[in-house]
């Protein structure tokens, strides 16, 4: 096989397509509802490879040409977390499931109470520390690129260029994929798939590398043996505190670095993929690292003296000729560092746009006013950050070249997010741990870290040599690498040792002093004791929000139909009809948690904070739920539990006794009002033809009065033909006639008929969402929205009247909205529209009387129940608004 | 004031059982870091008395073998639990 430039850049490009399309496909079929699959345990142990980066790839061989066996330490901790599940992940992965947790940041900021800081301080700490990472996987990919084209036909590339177009098509992937949605539970599963695709890609390359170094090159099992027992790399140098202090490293890092807490928490939707990934997990990494020591040994020995070890993955197969295995082991090495950066920057997008963005836009706004794109705004910020992590790492990877090996910048980053540990653990297990105290901790650990580590891997341009050798302003004790004249020590140990030891220190001593918030205290109850049943106390002890309010606050961050299936549901379960509930507080806890899931939990409590009036919990709230025992809470719950059963029966009950004194008055009002339809156009009639039959009447008169004779008989005929209609649908002895159409041309119809135009309402339509083949009666159909429209025209109060028709389908319902602009029905009103006879009162009587009897709605009601669909009225959306839904097809059942 | 006691002391075996497979699986990763530690006990490769290295090498993927074994068995026998128990806690 002959290489050149372009069969490289061809490969990689048709790599990448085939990445693509498996992410499209997996998205595909996860919203078909077909994906089950995809959520095995299988692949969710190969995504939490995202561990091993190009950093492993390339990097294990190089560290461990220079450190021996040390080169482990980055697996073993990891390996001990994953072992050793059942004592941190399976909590945090419970945690991120009770509080719908979408990051890093959001679990520490949501532990002490929702704080916005806290959240903020985390992502900047995120962000310095994974920047260098991400640039560290594009000067990976470029690097490779380079080494690979040295010597090929069709030149050398352009290392600045290849890692600008790597940037540029990752962030297309990430914004495509990993953006597409503000998906409430912030999985991806099209990611996750192409990220298991690609575990499987890098962990195949390099074991064939390794099994052609040891059964190609080194002459078998005996045979490498022999070598690496004679190689110029001792194994054990004997540097213990390295041994011990990188392995713990590895191990905070895993969970603290914000990708591997996407992948292990949030993307997580089953506690027993743990107990699979408990075992496959370490078993994976230890295959990456099984060759490691193989590599490096015969690399050592057959190439030049001076090749750069970081690349023995690569120069191995090239030099020995063979361009496949080569070609494999470049395209491992780019799946390492693509899904790495992947993963890494949807994680850290969420996080500035949940944690940064979001706060300074609300606090930018007046309370009353969070405006109607919040969704959109949310998602421009979340692709915005990807773009912005991105260019960081591209500009990072600019200004540091490709001098450093890169095994010491990864440990950088490790030693940066380990500055999260301390909070995450004393938070997950300390009830005592207060915001103070973790801000400190996090504050002092970040400024550690960046004085003593991160500052001086810049070079000498930030740090200069004076400040390294004598301390700032010749403060002797705070030299970078001897801090407190802590001398003598390695530089990376070092750092770690002083920065989680201040961290640890501040965030221990400062939440003993300090005294938390109730909310704080509410929370860390929830997060320690997340596997215990009954969990105390609620973070809203009053309700005094407006419950439509709450539902067009839902609908923007949620979307519409999101938000109307989660107040109807809860509706249901409070026993009432139609999609509005009470705003209890259990009830606005479940809501706030669901805001949660897509722009974090501090953003949601403020969100939720400016519609609630009153305080959220108070210190008596929690006093009051903690001077019970837990027998009685045992007991009380169960009392209450069937106090709230009881509360629904008699709700329902009440529901339907309003309903039927109301619909007694009805009755009457029916009666009466039934008699005066009738009687007016009947008397007109006796009045007129009394005056037809006696004589005298010019030819002109006599005309004039037969005329109104027979308009007021047509009035007459259509009443009772619609009486009859109603009775004969209630019956059910309607007859429906199935024929095929479009849905826009049964909507033109309508709107034609019902005159609209005439009126001067505007109409707002989508045509191509219209464009619905249905099989229903078109006839019936057309007369509901004909009803709909012309309720539109004649009630729509608004200036400019507009009525917006909107479609969509739902499993195969089609459903269409007709929302006008005007000032809506009120409440008490709502519940009886739908009944005969029910023609408003009191505000509309402005406008003309309308002529009709009042029988469209019911009408309309019965036509839908006939059709089976049903027709709703539709709060929160800014005036009058009904949902009709109907099956696409009508069952023939029903024919 | 003092709390009444939710579970009661002692359990029927399998509950009991339960129990020590969790301790088990709590204790895995202690016993990983003590056989990791040994290396601390080592003399350098290269040094006379300096632990050879192959042997080095063996020894620490043996007892990274050892937990990744270790954990599929608890794993497993934790999950033949666990459906039995019918899960801990809310789904």
């Amino acid at each position: 096989m002959i290489l050149t430039f372009n069969t490289l850049v061809a490969v990689s490009l048709g790599y990448v397509a085939m990445l693509f399309a498996v992410a499209f496909a997996a998205d595909r079929r996860a919203r078909a509802g077909r994906g089950g699959w995809l959520r095995s345990p299988l692949i969710y142990t190969l995504s939490l490879s995202i561990y091993c980066t190009a950093w492993t790839f390339y990097g294990a061989v190089g560290y461990a040409a220079r450190s021996g066996l040390e080169y482990l330490t980055i697996y073993l901790g990891p390996s001990l977390v994953m072992v050793g599940w059942w004592w941190v992940v399976r909590k945090l992965v419970r945690i991120g499931r009770a509080q719908r947790i979408t990051s890093i940041a959001d679990l520490v900021s949501s532990r002490f109470g929702k704080s916005v800081p806290i959240g903020a301080l985390v992502t900047l700490i995120a962000v310095a520390g994974v920047t260098p990472y991400i640039a560290l996987q594009l000067q990976s990919i470029s690097l490779t690129f380079a080494a690979f084209t040295e010597g090929l036909e069709g030149g050398r590339a352009d290392v600045d260029f290849v890692a600008l177009w790597t940037a540029i098509g990752l962030a297309v992937f990430t914004i495509l994929f990993g953006t597409r949605n503000l998906d409430p539970s912030e999985r991806h599963h099209g990611i996750v798939m192409a990220v298991a695709v690609e575990a499987v890609v890098k962990l195949f390359a390099l074991l064939a590398v390794g099994v052609f170094v040891v059964w190609g090159l080194g002459g078998g099992v005996g045979g490498i043996l022999d070598r690496i027992d004679r190689a110029p790399i001792p194994m054990w140098q004997g540097n213990g505190g390295r041994w011990v202090g990188l392995t713990f490293l590895s191990a905070a890092a895993f969970l603290t670095l914000p990708r591997m807490f996407h992948v292990l928490v949030v993307e997580n939707d089953d506690d027993r993929h743990l107990a699979v990934a408990s075992w496959a997990f370490p078993l994976y990494v230890l295959l990456m690292s099984l060759f490691v020591v193989p590599i490096a040994v015969v690399g050592l020995d057959r190439l030049p003296e001076g090749s750069n070890p970081d690349l023995f993955v690569l120069a191995l197969p090239i030099s020995e000729g063979h361009g496949g295995l080569a070609l494999l082991a470049f395209l491992g090495g780019f799946s390492s560092a693509t899904s790495m950066v992947i993963v890494a920057t949807i994680a850290l997008a969420t996080m500035v746009s949940n944690h940064i963005v979001a706060p300074l836009w609300l606090s930018t706004r007046r309370p009353d006013q969070v405006s109607r794109d919040l969704r959109g705004t949310i998602l421009l910020a979340r692709r915005a950050s990807v773009g912005g992590v991105l260019s960081l790492g591209y500009v990072y990877f600019q200004i540091t070249g490709s001098g450093v090996a890169l095994s010491s910048i990864g440990l950088i980053a490790f030693a940066g997010v380990a500055q999260i540990l301390p909070a995450l653990l004393g938070g997950v297990f300390w009830r005592g741990g207060t915001a103070k105290g973790a801000g400190a901790g996090l504050a002092i650990g970040a400024t550690v870290w960046a004085w003593t580590l991160f500052l001086p891997s810049f070079g000498l341009a930030v740090i200069p040599a004076t400040v390294l050798e004598n301390g700032p302003y010749g403060l002797d004790w705070l030299r970078p690498r001897a801090l407190f004249g802590l001398a003598g020590l390695d530089p990376l140990l070092h750092a770690v040792i002083w920065s989680l030891l201040l961290n640890a220190t501040a965030f221990t001593l400062v939440s003993l002093l300090t005294f938390p918030k109730p909310l704080e205290r509410l929370q860390g109850a929830q997060f320690v004791n997340v596997f215990e049943r009954a969990q105390p106390g609620r973070a809203w002890s009053r309700s005094g929000a407006e419950v439509e309010d709450l539902l067009v606050l839902a609908q923007r961050v949620l979307g519409t139909e999101a938000a109307l299936d989660l107040f109807g549901a809860e509706a249901g379960r409070q026993g009432k009809s139609g999609h509005l509930p009470d705003p209890t507080p259990a009830f606005l806890q479940r809501l706030e948690r669901e805001l949660a899931g897509s722009v974090g939990a501090a953003a949601a409590h403020a969100l939720v904070g400016q519609l609630v009036q009153g305080p959220g919990v108070s210190v008596e709230d929690l006093m009051a739920v903690a001077g019970e025992t837990a027998q009685i809470l045992e007991y009380s719950a169960r009392l209450e539990q069937k106090s709230a059963e009881q509360e629904r029966t008699a709700r329902a009950l009440r529901e339907a006794n309003d309903k039927l004194t109301q619909l007694a008055r009805q009755k009457d009002a029916f009666l009466s009002r039934i008699s005066h339809e009738l009687r007016t156009p009947m008397t007109a009639i006796r009045s007129f033809s009394s005056l037809l039959a006696e004589d005298g009447l010019s030819p002109l008169e006599a005309q004039r009065f037969a005329r109104i004779v027979e308009a007021e008989a047509q009035r007459m005929t259509r009443l009772l033909d619609d009486l009859l209609d109603l009775s004969v649908l209630r019956d059910g002895q309607v007859s429906l006639k199935r024929q095929h159409g479009l849905l826009a041309d049964v909507i033109d119809r309508a709107l034609l008929s019902a005159g609209v135009a005439r009126a001067g309402l505007r109409v707002l339509r989508d045509p191509g969402q219209e464009a619905v083949a249905i099989s229903t009666d078109l006839d019936r159909l057309a007369q509901v929205f004909i009803n709909l429209a012309s309720n539109a025209a004649k009630y729509c109060d608004a200036d400019r009247p507009e009525l917006r028709i909107s479609v969509h389908r739902r499993g195969g319902q089609v459903i269409v909205d007709f929302a006008d602009n005007g000032s809506g029905i009120p409440v008490p009103e709502r519940e009886v529209i739908f009944e005969s006879f029910a023609r408003l009162s009191g505000r509309r009587s402005g406008r003309p009387e309308p002529s009709g009897a009042g029988l469209g709605l019911a009408i309309c009601r019965e036509v839908m129940a006939r059709l089976g669909g049903s027709i709703a009225y539709l709060p929160g959306q800014g005036g009058a608004a009904f949902r009709v839904a109907f099956p696409q097809g009508l069952a023939a059942a029903a024919e | 004031m003092a709390r009444a006691p939710r579970r009661p002391v002692f359990l029927p075996p399998a509950g009991y059982r339960q129990r020590r497979l969790r301790d088990a699986a709590r204790l895995l990763p202690v016993a990983g870091i003590v056989l990791l530690l040994i290396p601390l006990l080592w003399k350098p490769s290269g040094t006379p008395q300096g632990v050879g290295n192959a042997a080095a090498l063996l020894y620490v993927f043996g007892v990274w073998a050892a937990l990744v074994a270790g954990a599929r068995l608890l794993a497993w026998l934790l999950r033949l639990d666990a459906e039995e128990e019918g899960g801990e806690g809310p789904p």
